[in-house]
């Protein structure tokens, strides 16, 4: 095995990569970068204070060092789902959390799509904050609760029996999640502020869990949406989808794009299915530093061809692309996040910086986790990949130790069909 | 005194810093006989460091028993300040080569005590030995470190006020605000820098020029502090033809000649490293001009 890939042999060891760029600061720089025991250091200190001199050299020939992707909107994965894998559903989270970080995201939201109340009592749990490790895969940021409180008329895929509204206040909230769920496993939520009651509890769900709110499968109005904003929510769940058409006078969610709010931050799945590349070209130039790139991927992300039984649902994958059996409709989204990087690139027109950030960056920020992930600055997470010109992803680090295909061993859900 | 003249500020960092190389593998340090090296900030030496660190990564040259000392460091100012001296020689020579963190020493402008600190960084050139080479670079009005006009050429390490002119000329690293810039710095004397035995002064730059003249053609004067180079017995001043603009024709031609003469008739096998002859019997004698 890889020494670098072995947590005992480098912890306390001071890495020093070199021959590389760093991703700081909206730039690419050329300088090195020196981590130890899993967190990226202050080289003066190191120097001045600890006098150390490295003690392992990582060269990078030539690439560019990024930190790890984040997603924040993943249903599942190698045939696993969140919201319906009730008995194995430990299981699922090593697993996936594995496949994620053998692809480059190092730092996920688990997704649970709108479900009854007691699969998120069951549920939850087991989505909670885990640090990343190569024995734990990706570090689980918390969970991403999407629904219930949604419109009907924007469920998508959801389930219409269980959504529901708000009218009892922050109570249903509490009610359906549960408070120390809330606030020990959600990392952030999905609401609809149209439905009753929902504007009138952010700013108290807000406060009194300290999760993030998003709004998506929604039909605010643009002043709804504004009024949601300034209440709190400064998401948006994955852009264009799942919410009104743009129209000229009432430009919905989507009109967001243009309101002059800098900290605002969109999801968007880049993989030019769910949005068409123009689309994905116009919200970018509207409003480039809040694009927060989302895979939304469900449990036939990463399936080899072929075909699945998921839940209720009788898949064929084909090609990176999965479709109900013997149909042509797409059943949900099998995106890779490195992919929709690149073609976030080829659609917008964007700098390698700002596709990068839009993985790394942006949904830290988002998430207000920016002080450890999604930047290289001294004290971060040691989440790193290191991509070459054409941002193909060379190596992957986590928490400081290189993963690799020998050192992260994942099984699928269907192992055995291969 | 040596005054080797280049085309251009690039070519006389490369003569330079190979000057350094050749210097301190002729030397052949090791962990009970290091290389004490003086090193100075600013803007004449950064191509010096690049070639340096060159020569470190291309495996020519070894840091690991050299030890540093650091002319100067502004009073006051975060270590890692991007101003600050500290910030400045981790990013252009420390942190690209092979050196011991513990072999470097640059004056602490943060310490409690700066009279205190000034005395203990004597002593501890002193403990080894003395400076083996003090690299250093040149002010437009001729001083060296922040030894200003008017400094004792026997002055040694110490706390400084920066004059008006360097203030001025140093705001623009600060946000062009004079009230951010240090008013004070701890740094080597004259005397400390001329103690080493050996000193080589890098100037370029047309803006350099009448410091240069002032420093070589004119007397000892404590107005222009790298005057003092005159009485060293083991000195060099590399510049670039700029900064020659106005030193007589006399002068440029003479030192010009020296290298001639030199590589021309006496072979550079033939010579020491600072210009010493070191064996009649090997020189070419055949050329008619001998």
């Amino acid at each position: 095995m890889d020494k670098l890939a072995d947590p005992d042999y480098v912890k306390g060891k001071l890495i020093k990569f070199i021959n590389c760029r760093l991703l700081r600061n909206h730039k690419l720089v050329e300088d090195y970068l020196l981590i130890l025991d899993g967190v990226i250091q202050d080289p003066q200190v190191v120097f001045w204070d600890h006098l150390r001199r490295p003690d392992i050299y990582v060269d990078c020939k030539g690439g560019i060092i990024s930190p790890g992707y984040i997603d924040i909107q993943l249903n599942g994965s190698i045939g696993y789902d969140f919201s319906s894998d009730l008995d194995d559903i430990q299981e699922a989270v090593d697993n996936v959390s594995k496949a994620q970080l053998l692809m480059g995201v190092t730092s996920y939201c688990p997704t649970m799509v709108s479900s009854p109340s007691e699969k998120y009592h069951q549920i939850l749990p087991f989505l909670g904050p885990r640090a990343g490790s190569i024995e734990n895969g990706a570090e689980i940021i918390g969970a991403h609760v999407e629904g219930p409180f949604i419109n009907p008329e924007k469920k998508g895929a959801h389930d219409m029996r269980v959504l529901r509204d708000a009218k009892n206040g922050i109570n249903d909230f509490y009610d359906c999640y549960g408070k120390d769920n809330l606030i020990k496993y959600v990392k952030y939520a999905t609401v609809a502020s149209e439905i009753p009651g929902v504007m009138d509890s952010i700013e108290q769900l807000i406060e009194e869990t300290g999760i993030v709110v998003s709004q998506g499968h929604s039909l605010a109005t643009v002043q709804q949406a504004e009024t949601a904003f300034n209440k709190g929510i400064h998401l948006v769940t994955h852009m264009y989808n799942a919410m009104a058409t743009f129209h000229q006078r009432d430009p919905g969610i989507v009109g967001m794009l243009g309101s002059p709010h800098r900290d605002l931050f969109y999801g968007i799945i880049c993989d030019g299915i769910h949005v068409y590349p123009n689309s994905a070209k116009i919200a970018y130039y509207a409003h480039p530093r809040g694009a927060v790139l989302v895979t939304d991927a469900m449990c036939a992300q990463c399936l080899a061809n072929g075909d699945y039984n998921l839940g209720d649902m009788s898949v064929q994958v084909k090609d990176g692309s999965v479709y109900i059996t013997g149909t042509e409709t797409i059943a949900g989204s099998v995106a890779d996040m490195s992919e929709c990087v690149k073609k976030f690139v080829k659609f917008t027109n964007a700098t390698k910086i700002e596709a990068l950030e839009a993985a790394t960056l942006h949904p830290a920020q988002a998430l207000k986790i920016e002080h450890k992930k999604g930047t290289l600055n001294h004290f971060a997470d040691a989440d790193l990949l290191i991509l070459d010109d054409d941002l193909s992803i060379k190596r992957i680090f986590i928490s400081g130790v290189e993963a690799t295909k020998d050192s992260v061993k994942f099984h699928s859900k269907f192992q055995d069909k291969k | 005194m040596r005054l080797v003249i280049r085309d251009d500020p690039v070519a006389a960092a490369f003569y330079t810093a190979n000057y350094v190389k050749r210097r301190i593998l002729e030397f052949a340090p090791t962990a009970e006989k290091p290389f004490v090296l003086g090193l100075p900030t600013g803007s004449s030496p950064i191509n010096i460091y690049k070639y340096l660190v060159e020569f470190n990564k291309a495996g020519e040259l070894s840091f690991e028993h050299v030890v540093t000392f650091n002319m100067d460091e502004y009073v006051g100012i975060p270590r890692d300040h991007p101003e600050s001296y500290h910030t400045f020689m981790y990013n252009h020579l420390f942190k690209h080569i092979d050196i011991k963190p513990e072999n470097i020493n640059i004056l602490n402008g943060n310490a409690e005590e700066l009279d205190k600190e000034c005395l203990a960084y004597e002593d501890k050139i002193k403990s080894f030995g003395g400076i083996e080479m003090f690299l250093g670079g040149i002010g437009p009005d001729g001083h060296i470190a922040f030894n200003e006009p008017g400094s004792s050429m026997k002055s040694r390490t110490r706390v400084k006020t920066l004059a008006y002119e360097t203030v001025l000329a140093n705001a623009r690293f600060f946000g062009g605000d004079v009230n951010k810039v240090p008013k004070l710095a701890l740094t080597v004397g004259v005397g400390t820098v001329m103690s080493a035995r050996e000193v080589v002064i890098i100037i370029t730059g047309a803006h350099k020029a009448i410091a240069l003249y002032k420093c070589i053609e004119e007397g000892i004067n404590h107005m222009w502090t790298v005057s003092s180079i005159q009485m060293h017995p083991s000195a060099m001043i590399v510049c670039d033809e700029d900064s020659t603009l106005e030193l007589h024709v006399k002068t440029v031609r003479y030192f010009k000649s020296i290298e001639q003469v030199q590589e021309e008739l006496i072979g550079r096998e033939n010579i020491g490293l600072k210009g010493s002859i070191s064996s009649l019997s090997k020189m070419n004698f055949t050329n008619k001009y001998v």
